[in-house]
């Protein structure tokens, strides 16, 4: 590229006169100032649990690097562009995604990707409960979800759709916890070590990795190895996990006139 | 083998055989395999659901729907309609779905509420002469009034975004899927020509309807089906459903067969899969976390839209209510226990909630007992029938109300109850291309225009009648208001007095 990209600076730890940070309503004012300005390179430092940033982000050559820890609400509604996280993020990141990227150089707290539907996120650690719930995907296109080490319970509950890899990197047994893919009626789970039987929710089953399933991970892990550098072992076996149905509640119901 | 119990049928279509022309229209209007044509003649069969599309199609007034006498020994407490379901039930193991709003006697109150009007020492005002304003405002209210040095009032200095109705009628949300595209479109064209606003429902918002968005409520469900950055900054209005009171606490639950091209597409989920919207949003599960809902919205439509919340009316809605304005709502919608629904539980539809008389009166006086009232505008829903309903719903509380079965009645919905099955003979609630063309856009359009015109000239006339000049002044005016039913207590909660009682 040619184009002389212009970086602009914004210090979210600036206090004011009473010794606050800047409010977030101030700093996502800012950042969409500088967005409509045309400025495509923010790098937002001593970000102090500010929430809702870059909410509703569109532009697909925006890049926002953010320095320090961002509040709930990270990349809300964002349909392109980059966010790259050298911290941790917390609950709710990337909240209904439906384009773009977000990559953290940490963890991520609770219900991570809820209801994504496109786009990339890539944790370099830990995240909570509810990762990845309600993504779903149309047309073939999907979220991906990548977690490098361990998640808690409800992974892809209610899941219509998309791709979740759990790396599960310097986790000893399964890098999942309890009720994977509760209700999950699409879509599909792919564990780096083992998944028992009795950590799945309803509507979840296990299958095998098949070549396709191989090359999807390869390249997730490609883009995982390529954001934060190192090596992820590959040699060690997979858990995939998918819908029983595409109808989980068939059969629930009695629609006949009373 | 299964033993399976046949439920006896409760109506049936009776053709007159001298009229009947076997032109076979019936057979066709027919969407539940109720009619066939045999040896010559048209063969009534099993399945009537009282749609009343075959009586609608004859052309000479040949058939008349009948409702059977019941087949069951009477019993004071086993009614028919219990044994029905308990052997329906019994045959398929399911929980029993339905669908409108709904259907016990009981919870009527609005028909025990009578309305006051002016003798003597205030005199009435004749709408047809002097002006009646009936305009309405939803939206965060500033809490104050600024002038400007001219000394005219500043409406822009509202911080908040406002948006201006020509009548106080929301047209509550139907999403597609639950309906079909004509249904929809005929919806969204009568707000627009209206000036009210329609609501999206949970379903996303089609291609084809974003030129009409200015007048569109667009709605973030917990599935969040179709929600994205443009559904969210093109339209007027922004809220956040929780909960609906057909089905209080449940989740939306689309079946596979409905999804096809069109919903898959505005849903942005695979064809054929059931769009399952979770019970609970599970970013919510506390007040502050919903505040964080609201402002994230607030956050991506740049603060330039209002944004609500919608909740089923349920015990605790006073303090829930509360909660939500506190939370940072623009406004908010109570959903009473009688609202309609495309599909729901029988058990929750029939039987959790609360009546929308009792639920706006009692966020009404909770907001006002808080000082919050003034703060938001709020939204009632849930069988509001008729213009009177309206105007008591009005008097009771509500600055705007939310209409949809009698929307729907106006395009051609006979009440049935069949929406669920998906095999709507007018073309309403259902995705069967076959059975959508029968929905004429146009005249659908017209004829809901027509009806809330007739309601807005309604509301005027008892306005005037009362000698009230502007619809914001019947807001939570319960003075006007007197109960006659059989519970005192009732009214008492209401904060309305008894028929008989004077202001002393």
């Amino acid at each position: 590229m040619n184009k002389e990209v212009e970086n602009m600076m914004i210090d979210a730890g600036h206090r004011n006169d009473l010794g606050h940070p800047l409010d977030y309503r101030e700093l996502n004012r800012q950042i969409r100032e500088a967005i409509c300005e045309g400025k495509e390179r923010l790098i937002l430092m001593n970000v102090m649990g500010q929430r809702y940033i870059a909410s509703a982000t569109s532009n697909p050559n925006m890049r926002i690097e953010i320095h320090g820890t961002p509040g709930n609400d990270l990349g809300a509604f964002l349909n392109g562009g980059t966010i790259e996280v050298f911290g941790n993020a917390q609950d709710v990141t990337a909240n209904t995604m439906n384009d773009g990227r977000i990559i953290v150089h940490g963890n991520s707290g609770d219900i991570t990707g809820l209801a994504a539907r496109g786009g990339t996120l890539l944790v370099k650690g830990n995240s909570g409960y509810r990762v990845g719930i309600h993504i779903k995907e149309f047309e073939g296109v999907g979220p991906n979800l990548v977690i490098g080490g361990f998640v808690n319970d409800y992974l892809g509950e209610y899941m219509a759709g998309g791709t979740i890899l759990i790396l599960g990197q310097g986790v000893e047994g399964s890098p999942v916890g309890l009720h994977v893919g509760a209700g999950m009626h699409g879509g599909r789970i792919y564990v780096r070590g083992p998944v028992g039987k009795h950590q799945l929710g309803p509507a979840a089953c296990l299958a095998e990795m098949t070549d396709k399933d191989l090359k999807k991970v390869d390249s997730l892990i490609d883009q995982y190895e390529k954001a934060f550098g190192g090596e992820v072992d590959r040699s060690i076996e997979y858990s995939k996990v998918i819908p029983l149905d595409s109808r989980p509640f068939r059969g629930h119901y009695d629609s006949t006139t009373i | 083998m299964k033993p399976i119990v046949t439920i006896p049928e409760k109506y049936r279509p009776a053709i007159d055989r001298e009229a009947c022309i076997r032109c076979k229209k019936c057979i066709k209007a027919c969407s539940y395999g109720a009619l066939d044509f045999k040896d010559d003649k048209v063969k009534v069969g099993k399945g009537c659901v009282a749609c009343i599309r075959c009586v609608y199609e004859c052309p000479t007034d040949a058939i008349t729907v009948i409702e059977l006498p019941k087949q069951f020994a009477p019993h004071a407490v086993f009614s028919p309609e219990i044994r029905r379901s308990l052997i329906s039930q019994a045959n398929s193991g399911g929980v029993l779905l339905s669908s409108c709003g709904a259907n016990a006697e009981y919870m009527d109150i609005f028909n025990d509420i009578l309305l006051d009007a002016a003798q003597v020492t205030n005199p009435s005002i004749d709408p047809l002469r002097e002006p009646v304003e009936t305009k309405t405002y939803l939206g965060r209210r500033p809490g104050k009034v600024v002038v400007d040095d001219n000394g005219k009032i500043d409406l822009d200095a509202s911080e908040t975004p406002i948006v201006v109705m020509d009548m106080p009628i929301m047209i509550g949300h139907i999403s597609l899927g639950s309906i079909s595209y004509n249904a929809q479109a005929a919806l969204f064209r009568a707000a627009t020509e209206l000036n009210i606003l329609a609501g999206t429902g949970e379903g996303g918002l089609h291609n084809d309807f974003y030129p009409m968005a200015k007048n569109l409520c667009a709605e973030v469900a917990s599935g969040r089906f179709g929600v994205t950055s443009q559904y969210l900054k093109e339209v007027s209005c922004v809220d956040i459903k929780i909960g609906q009171g057909a089905k209080p606490g449940h989740g939306g639950h689309l079946p596979g067969e409905k999804v096809q091209k069109l919903i898959s597409e505005t849903r942005m989920i695979p064809l054929g899969t059931d769009a399952l919207s979770p019970y609970p949003h599970h970013d919510i599960y506390s007040i502050e976390d919903l505040q964080q809902l609201i402002s994230v919205l607030k956050e991506s439509t740049e603060y330039e839209v209002p944004v609500g919340v919608k909740i089923a009316a349920v015990h605790n809605v006073g303090a829930i209510a509360s909660g939500i304005v506190r939370a940072g709502a623009d406004f908010l919608t109570i959903d009473g226990l009688r609202g309609g629904t495309g599909s729901a539980p029988r058990v929750i539809r029939d039987h959790a909630g609360m009546p929308i008389e009792i639920a706006v009166s009692a966020v009404d006086q909770r907001l006002e007992q808080e000082g919050l009232r003034d703060k938001v505008t709020l939204c009632a829903s849930g069988s509001i029938r008729t213009a009177a309903d309206m105007i008591k719903c009005i008097a009771l509380g509500a600055d705007v109300v939310g209409v949809c079965t009698s929307a729907m009645i106006a395009m051609g919905c006979t009440v049935c109850q069949q929406c669920h099955r998906g095999a709507c003979s007018w073309g309403i609630a259902t995705q069967k291309p076959e059975l959508t063309s029968r929905l004429d856009i146009e005249i659908a359009t017209q004829r809901i225009v027509n009806m809330f015109h007739a309601w807005n000239e309604e509301l005027k006339e008892i306005l005037g009648a009362m000698g009230i000049d502007s619809v914001e002044s019947l807001v939570g005016n319960r003075d006007r208001l007197r109960y006659i039913g059989p519970n005192p207590r009732i009214a008492e909660i209401l904060d309305v007095k008894h028929s008989g009682e004077g202001w002393g």
